[in-house]
């Protein structure tokens, strides 16, 4: 990769939905082998800039610019983002009756990073040891995708999903929320051996600072109202756990008299 | 020979829908007379009695009215002045591939049926407009006493047992299509499975239509004698023409004492085609039957797969798919009339609208006073993909015996953009993400199929959700 390339790059993103203006100018940087979060209440945006990076078609982009490598993603379909290394767990996964999942892997697979990689023995080792690591048991692959899985279920799935797309770009919403405290550490390391010492990057969208005492992220955007209104390093986190939104959003105010 | 363009605008694309130059050695004139019945008859020869119920059937049809349900508007459509009612290929059923015309040979091959044989079949036949051209079945069965044949050739060398049996399950009275077949029938397989034996692999016939405005009146004839078990599947295609064909045939299964018959179809006729068929089982004791049907094709598919659960302890199984696209409609569904005690059936139903197509579950479920401790068990799913096609729900319960055990579910969902998303986000671009939901509601389907047809029927899917995105 050309040094000084950011992985992602988000600039000035306005977006909405159905007329609604959602997001109000967003700003994000994430350089290789880099773990961003982002925290905020609900409705401040968060899940909304997880979906217009993945290009979610419900949502309108009225002006700023989403890079990944240099190159402009605002251009692309999402499976042509997935092709590029773009991966989204989503908050609510959808299940699908009737397509298994060992299926659904492969195929996925397949279309992502090519048939060869989709094949023999690689493949069936990095899917056994995946699911070892997530503590799934081997017939979870004849199970019908998310369809009547668990909270906790459906959000290993996403990271599974995630370890053998090996993205360039992993975003994931309230991937943490629904999981119980060994969940979290699971899904944790998950995410670290799939990101840290590599130079692909994660964008964790969360509520709570708990995931985050494992992840260690880079840095921390507080979205609020659509704009992020500080970034900081991993004690932003602590601190808005023990003091909640209310002093930032007072800071904002004050800020915008 | 007709402009495929023309063709083209009248049923759109069609994968199967190549034609062969019509080379007949022996074509009917279009319409319908006793004098066709008895040409028909004569030109097999065969014996009095059967010609004998063809022109009494015949003349059934002649007066019997058209159904008043279904799709009216469309059957009135049908002038049957205009079909060919009998048209040879090839002058002989061979049964060394060799033997059958090139033409006809070049057709199958390209759908792939004598591969197919040699893979994964005891047997198969192939019929060709109104005739078999071609029949194998595998020597060990034979030894055993199989007798696998198509249906002319069945009444030439066991005429007793087709005399016994035929009309037995569905008479020709039945409807006006069952009298229909019955009078011009030609083709179609005749099965007798020995007690006690078990046919592993299953046996297939394929069924293809070429030459247009042609009539294809098939009639198979499956005996199942006590503690036997077969597997029967047959396909169907046509050429796209810009006119309409018309096929109804008619199926009769008796399963005796404790055997067990599976009937699969995977029926993808081009989109000109009438598709008329009356399939009917008898269940003795401790009998099973299933039919597993799938409709893709076709103008109007009109069939209800029935069985009579004559039998004690016997059992029912319908499952099936319909597949309506644009201009098609599939009035399809079941039929079950439980008879005797302790009687178990099973309907499964799942169709999928798009493009304006309509799908129709028809379905009827008895139970007779005098059976006691039955159990159904009815599930019809509908799937829409837009907001032009539509999807009814027909069903009808006649319980009259308190100690049966019912259970009804229906659902009706439409592919989410959420849904799409999901897929799209891990790469799939929109058409293969509507093919994955699509082949997955039809999983409870393929799953019950020969492997090869369940990819098969995968791929016609995905050819289906292709240029469906607008």
């Amino acid at each position: 990769m050309e040094s000084g390339v950011p992985l992602l790059e988000i600039r000035n993103l306005h977006a909405g939905i159905d007329g609604n203006q959602i997001l109000n100018g967003i700003d994000i940087e994430i350089g290789p082998g880099e773990i961003h979060a982002i925290m905020g209440r609900n409705g401040s945006g968060k899940t909304t800039t997880a979906n217009i990076v993945m290009g979610h078609p419900d949502f309108d982009v009225e002006s700023g610019e989403i890079k990944l490598n240099g190159k402009d993603l605002l251009e692309l379909e999402s499976w042509e983002r997935a092709k590029e290394g773009v991966f989204l767990s989503f908050q609510y996964p959808q299940a699908v009756p009737g397509l298994q999942v060992g299926n659904f892997l492969k195929k996925s697979v397949a279309s992502i990073n090519g048939e060869e990689a989709a094949k023999g023995k690689k493949f069936r080792e990095l899917l056994k040891n995946s699911m070892k690591e997530l503590n799934m048991p081997s017939s979870f692959l004849s199970r019908y995708v998310n369809d009547g899985f668990s909270g906790g279920e459906k959000k290993r799935f996403e990271i599974l999903q995630m370890m053998l797309l090996q993205p360039q770009l992993a975003i994931l919403d309230e991937t943490d929320s629904g999981l119980d405290i060994d969940g979290i550490r699971t899904v944790a390391t998950g995410i670290n051996s799939s990101i840290r010492g590599t130079d692909s990057g994660a964008l964790i969208i969360t509520h709570y600072s708990r995931i985050l005492d494992y992840i260690k992220p880079d840095k921390i955007h507080v979205l609020i109202d659509g704009k992020i209104v500080a970034t900081g390093d991993a004690t932003l986190a602590t601190d808005l756990e023990e003091n909640g939104y209310d002093w930032l959003e007072e800071k904002v105010r004050r800020g915008g008299d | 020979m007709e402009s495929t363009q023309e063709a083209r605008d009248v049923v759109g694309d069609y994968k199967a829908g190549w034609h062969d130059t019509e080379n007949s050695t022996i074509r009917f004139d279009s319409g319908l007379s006793e004098k066709v019945v008895r040409d028909i008859s004569k030109i097999k020869n065969e014996p009095e009695w059967m010609t004998e119920i063809r022109v009494k059937a015949y003349k059934h049809f002649s007066e019997r009215e058209m159904p008043t349900w279904g799709n009216m508007s469309m059957l009135e459509q049908i002038d049957f002045e205009k079909v060919c009612y009998y048209l040879r290929s090839s002058s002989a059923t061979e049964n060394d591939w060799d033997e059958v015309p090139e033409e006809i040979r070049n057709t199958f091959e390209r759908l792939g049926i004598p591969e197919a044989e040699q893979k994964w079949l005891s047997g198969v036949t192939a019929q060709y407009e109104s005739e078999a051209v071609y029949h194998s079945i595998r020597e060990d069965l034979v030894s055993q006493g199989v007798i696998f044949l198509d249906m002319d050739s069945g009444l030439k060398e066991y005429p007793d047992i087709v005399k016994k049996w035929f009309c037995s399950v569905v008479p020709y009275s039945d409807n006006k299509f069952s009298a229909l077949n019955t009078a011009v029938w030609s083709g179609g397989s005749f099965i007798y499975v020995p007690k006690g034996v078990h046919v592993e692999m299953p046996v297939q016939a394929y069924f293809r239509i070429n030459a247009k405005n042609m009539g294809q009146f098939e009639r198979t004839l499956i005996i199942a004698d006590e503690g036997s078990s077969i597997h029967y599947v047959e396909g169907c295609t046509a050429p796209t023409y810009s006119t309409d064909s018309l096929h109804s045939a008619v199926v009769e299964l008796v399963a005796l004492p404790g055997s067990h018959i599976r009937y699969s179809t995977v029926q993808n006729w081009s989109a000109n085609v009438y598709n008329l068929v009356t399939k009917r089982g008898i269940a003795h004791e401790n009998a099973k039957i299933e039919w597993v049907d799938g409709n893709i094709g076709s103008k109007l598919t009109m069939k209800y797969p029935s069985v009579i659960l004559k039998g004690e302890g016997s059992h029912a199984e319908v499952i099936s798919v319909a597949y309506s696209g644009n201009g098609q409609h599939q009035d399809a569904g079941a039929k079950i009339h439980h008879l005797a005690s302790n009687t178990t059936s099973k309907i499964l139903s799942k169709s999928i609208s798009k493009d304006g197509g309509r799908g129709s579950y028809r379905g009827m479920v008895t139970v007779s006073p005098k059976a006691e401790n039955c159990k159904l068990n009815i599930v019809c799913d509908a799937l829409i993909l837009d907001d032009e096609s539509r999807s009814d729900t027909y069903p009808t319960m006649e319980v009259a015996n308190s100690t049966a055990r019912c259970e009804h579910e229906a659902s009706v969902s439409k592919v989410s953009d959420d849904q799409l998303f999901y897929l799209m986000s891990r790469g799939h671009t929109e058409e293969e993400a509507l093919a994955l939901i699509v082949n997955g509601f039809f999983e409870p389907f393929t799953r019950e199929l020969p492997m090869e047809y369940a990819v098969e029927l995968n791929k016609l899917m995905a050819l289906e959700m292709e240029g469906s995105i607008g």
